[in-house]
């Protein structure tokens, strides 16, 4: 046997597959029901999965394989599928993901579609959007990626340009999307942010149930997208020619301004001063305050950081603003590992964390037995990541501090910022304490003060 | 307003002027968002407990990523099935297929690791590229002298229940393997607990009290070895019937094994379990030593137990289960604390289940087979429950509604089974059913 060094096997992976991402970004569309085509587990692990971080109802249809569709095909469970879910839900759309099943038997989903339209004892027949999410290529945020980008090419229209914007976020929390809707109201923008899943997974309660939970882009701005003054992304290591806003940049000429996400002072500077460009409108005064207030507590809290090392880990482009926003604070990421394979992180790194870069380490295609294994040598002082690290961070009695997805250990996971001056805040804050708390932890002396 | 799809109509019994009939046991109807998984779900949670083997999902990343340490099954001694190992197919293996990589896979782990054993798990797309994993199994087998086990557990092929039988033969193929020097007269399998929150510990430490030998334990804080001795066994012990039957009786056709079926939820079938086995062994000892030890049980529980029901006496309670058999316990356990079914179903149930839990429960219970989020909500709603025995999907329907929910699946972190699991369960019915928050809802 050729012993490698790195594993053929992926033990306990750090991403997820393809067609979660789909359901995701399907999730933040009006009276949208996401439909996995292929077996049933597919779209019960990945509700499972979801709802153990959001904690909030996550249906997702699924047109129920048996051993006859994958022989003969899945365009008759694909229509029923379609029906049932139309009957019990009466959407505004259905938005259909493929699975690893349905694409290896050939299924031409875009086809059985069309056809559908034809369907006779259909009385009210929604908009469908397809995607292809094979759970054999990419990961999750591939899924979320292609996913809003099909929803774009699938719904949005030309036209004379109007007075908005389009934002699309990344795969960030429903907190993180409300803060980006007040930033934008606060410049007195008119803006189209898609997909907005805000309030489909993390709503109030109800006196009567909801068949799709209210909220979502709605498909009347989806139509308008075309027509927007300009298209901001928060995308950093996906194709950058295959987004949503690309899209739009190329088939009705909107001018697309690809951001990182905005995480740390320097990231999310970038972002205001586009917001000031677009706009022509200086920095709203409360957020002008919110960042001085950021670049006061970096001040006072400078010293308890200055040369902590941190292992991040997670989604690349999440890695790539954190590895920003902690060189800013003098937090070295001595590992940036993820499971996706981009082959761009290095160079992104590089690129918003250039001070210290040449001692991140980056690391793709990894595992959480790879990062436990460098962790053991690396002696980092904190975990920055989703909860998956928990068991790393318990060996090593250091801190973690839960960010993006999933965090199935803790509430709150749909309620934690990373994004602007204010997410940035919050998870300044959380960080420096975790350090602290540990300090007093590891002290026999109780101190009370800092 | 909440209709129910034509093709479910049959696996709904809401009316009970009508006389009783259900259908189940059938594919889930595409579009309904079914609670159920799949077959590779069946198989995989049937398994995974093994603590010592090692356990290999042949196919794309979802699969073994969705399932990493999942279910919260202790373990005793080694951890190994605590991890997600994946041959984490891509696109070109696809196309060229996958078994030289689950080769190379599996002998790189059976290096690093040294289980006692392997399980491989079909994926759904393992048979449609072609890939032999028979064959692949064989070979390793041979090379590193530990039982490889392929399961067939391709997802579409049937249901979760399909998952179990698949399972039960990969098991199967151990038993049998193993030296039975040693084994006592009075001794028994225990099959169908998980040792979820220990709850294993606490079965086998019972059986152990009144005399009885425990062989193994499947699947439950399980070891190979113990597996493979297991036909030397006198009696299988079976819970969650729908899971481990089929062992049970492949063991009774092959080695003369024969089996009954407990649940160790609630007083009543906690007792009986006990019973029931010293029965078997007709040892008039044994049996003093059983009721002087259930009788000890049952009154240290007694003064919780009867405080707790004064606090929840005439609430209403819904549950929906896995398998059938344990929605039985849950009904009495709920009557133990003077509480009412109105609700219940299974994802796996058949019809003979479905009777007796009807006869069970009070009348006018409404019955569901594989149901859905939107039956479950037009149900409780309808019923006016008060409490929601269920698992993760079905927690947040309860929540919106504003109704009380108690986890009796994968997330329970204190145990439910055994007499003080009774006071567990007690303590976490009240402290959702009687907690404040529910006053600042509207109802």
């Amino acid at each position: 046997m050729k012993t490698t060094e790195k594993y053929i096997v992926t033990r306990n992976a750090c991403k997820l597959c393809t067609p979660l991402g789909a359901c995701l970004a399907f999730k933040g569309i009006e009276k949208t029901v996401p439909l996995l085509h292929g077996s049933q587990g597919c779209a019960t692990y990945i509700r499972r999965y979801m709802i153990s971080h959001f904690k909030e109802p996550v249906d997702i249809a699924s047109s129920s394989f048996s051993e006859d569709t994958a022989i003969f095909g899945g365009k008759q469970n694909l229509f029923t599928g379609l029906k049932n879910v139309t009957r019990q839900y009466n959407p505004r759309m259905i938005g259909i993901a493929t699975t690893c099943l349905s694409e290896t038997i050939g299924d031409d989903v875009k086809h059985y579609l069309k056809e559908f339209q034809h369907e006779k004892d259909m009385f009210y027949i929604p908009r469908l959007v397809s995607v292809s999410t094979p759970s054999y290529t990419g990961t999750h945020a591939d899924g979320y990626f292609n996913t809003v980008r099909e929803i774009v090419a699938a719904i949005a229209q030309g036209g004379e340009t109007q007075p908005f914007i389009n934002i699309i976020p990344n795969m960030v929390s429903p907190a993180d999307i409300r803060y980006l809707k007040n930033v934008l109201a606060d410049y007195g923008l008119d803006y189209v942010l898609t997909p907005d899943y805000s309030d489909t997974v993390d709503g109030a309660t109800w006196n009567d149930y909801q068949h799709i939970p209210e909220g979502g882009t709605r498909i009347h701005d989806i139509i308008k997208m075309g027509a927007a003054q300009a298209t901001i992304e928060f995308s950093s290591t996906f194709d950058a020619a295959k987004t949503a806003g690309r899209w739009l940049a190329v088939n009705h000429d909107v001018p697309v301004h690809q951001l990182d996400m905005p995480i740390g002072i320097q990231l999310t500077d970038r972002f205001f001063k586009l917001l000031e460009e677009v706009c022509e409108r200086p920095i709203p005064v409360w957020h002008k305050n919110e960042r001085g207030r950021l670049l006061d507590s970096y001040v006072d809290a400078h010293k308890y950081l200055f040369g902590k090392q941190a292992i991040v880990y997670g989604d690349q482009d999440f890695l790539v603003s954190m590895a920003s926003f902690l060189s800013e604070i003098g937090i070295i990421p001595v590992l940036a590992a993820t499971g996706a394979k981009t082959g761009r992180l290095k160079a992104k790194i590089t690129d918003v964390a250039p001070d210290i870069s040449a001692k991140v380490r980056v690391l793709e295609n990894a595992d959480f037995v790879d990062i436990a294994e460098m962790a053991a040598s690396l002696k980092p002082d904190l975990l920055i990541g989703s909860s998956k690290a928990f068991r790393i961070a318990r060996d090593l009695n250091i801190p973690l501090i839960r960010i993006g997805f999933p965090i199935h250990d803790r509430f709150g996971a749909a309620r934690i910022q990373h994004l602007g001056y204010q997410g940035t805040q919050q998870l300044f804050d959380r960080i420096v304490n975790a350090v602290i708390e540990a300090n007093q932890a590891a002290s026999d002396v109780g101190y009370s003060y800092m | 307003m909440i209709d129910i799809l034509e093709q479910r109509k049959g696996q709904v019994y809401d009316d009970s002027s009508k006389p009783f009939d259900i259908s189940c046991e059938k594919n889930s109807v595409a579009g309904s968002v079914s609670q159920r998984a799949c077959v590779f779900c069946g198989s995989r949670v049937v398994l995974y407990p093994i603590a010592d083997a090692l356990h290999i999902v042949h196919g794309p990343i979802g699969c073994a990523a969705y399932t990493w340490d999942i279910r919260g099954a202790l373990s005793s001694g080694p951890e190994l099935h605590r991890n997600s190992f994946s041959t984490d197919l891509q696109e070109k293996d696809v196309i060229y297929g996958g078994e030289k990589k689950l080769e190379q896979a599996l002998l790189e782990l059976i290096d690093a690791y040294q289980p006692k054993a392997a399980f491989i798990y079909a994926t759904c797309i393992v048979g449609l590229i072609g890939d032999d994993m028979d064959a692949v199994c064989r070979k390793v087998s041979q090379l590193k002298r530990i039982p490889v086990i392929p399961v067939s557990s391709e997802g579409f092929k049937g249901s979760k229940k399909t998952g179990y039988v698949a399972a039960c033969r990969a098991l199967f193929k151990l038993v049998g393997t193993g030296s039975t020097e040693g084994i006592r007269k009075h001794s028994i399998n225990i099959l169908g607990d998980f040792n979820l929150a220990g709850e294993l510990y606490m079965i086998r430490d019972y059986y152990e009290r009144m005399g009885v030998q425990v062989v193994a334990t499947m699947t439950g804080d399980g070891r190979i070895d113990d597996i493979r001795r297991s036909h030397g066994a006198s009696l299988n012990v079976v819970q969650c019937s729908g899971s481990m039957i089929h062992l049970a009786t492949m063991m009774e056709e092959k080695y003369g094994i024969p089996f009954i079926r407990v649940s160790y939820f609630g007083i009543e079938d906690m007792s009986k379990s006990l019973y029931d086995v010293a029965d078997f062994f007709k040892d008039p000892e044994m049996k003093t030593r059983t009721i002087d030890m259930v009788r000890d049980e049952i009154n240290a529980i007694m003064p919780d137990i009867k405080k707790y029901r004064k606090l929840l006496a005439g609430k209403r309670a819904a549950i929906y289960t896995g398998g059938a058999f344990k929605a039985f316990s849950l009904v009495r356990s709920l009557r133990t604390l003077g509480m009412k079914t109105v609700v219940a179903g299974s994802q796996t149930g058949n019809k003979q289940d479905y009777e007796l839990l009807l006869q069970l429960c009070d009348d006018g219970t409404v019955l569901l087979d594989d149901t859905n989020p939107l039956e479950i909500a037009k149900y409780i709603k309808e019923k006016n429950v008060d409490l929601f025995i269920g698992g993760v999907k079905e927690r947040p329907v309860a929540y919106k509604l504003g109704i009380g929910f108690c986890d009796h699946n994968h997330e329970r972190k204190k145990a439910l089974a055994g007499f003080p699991g009774m006071i567990n369960f007690a303590k976490e019915v009240h402290s959702s059913v009687n907690s404040p928050v529910w006053k600042l809802l509207k109802k």
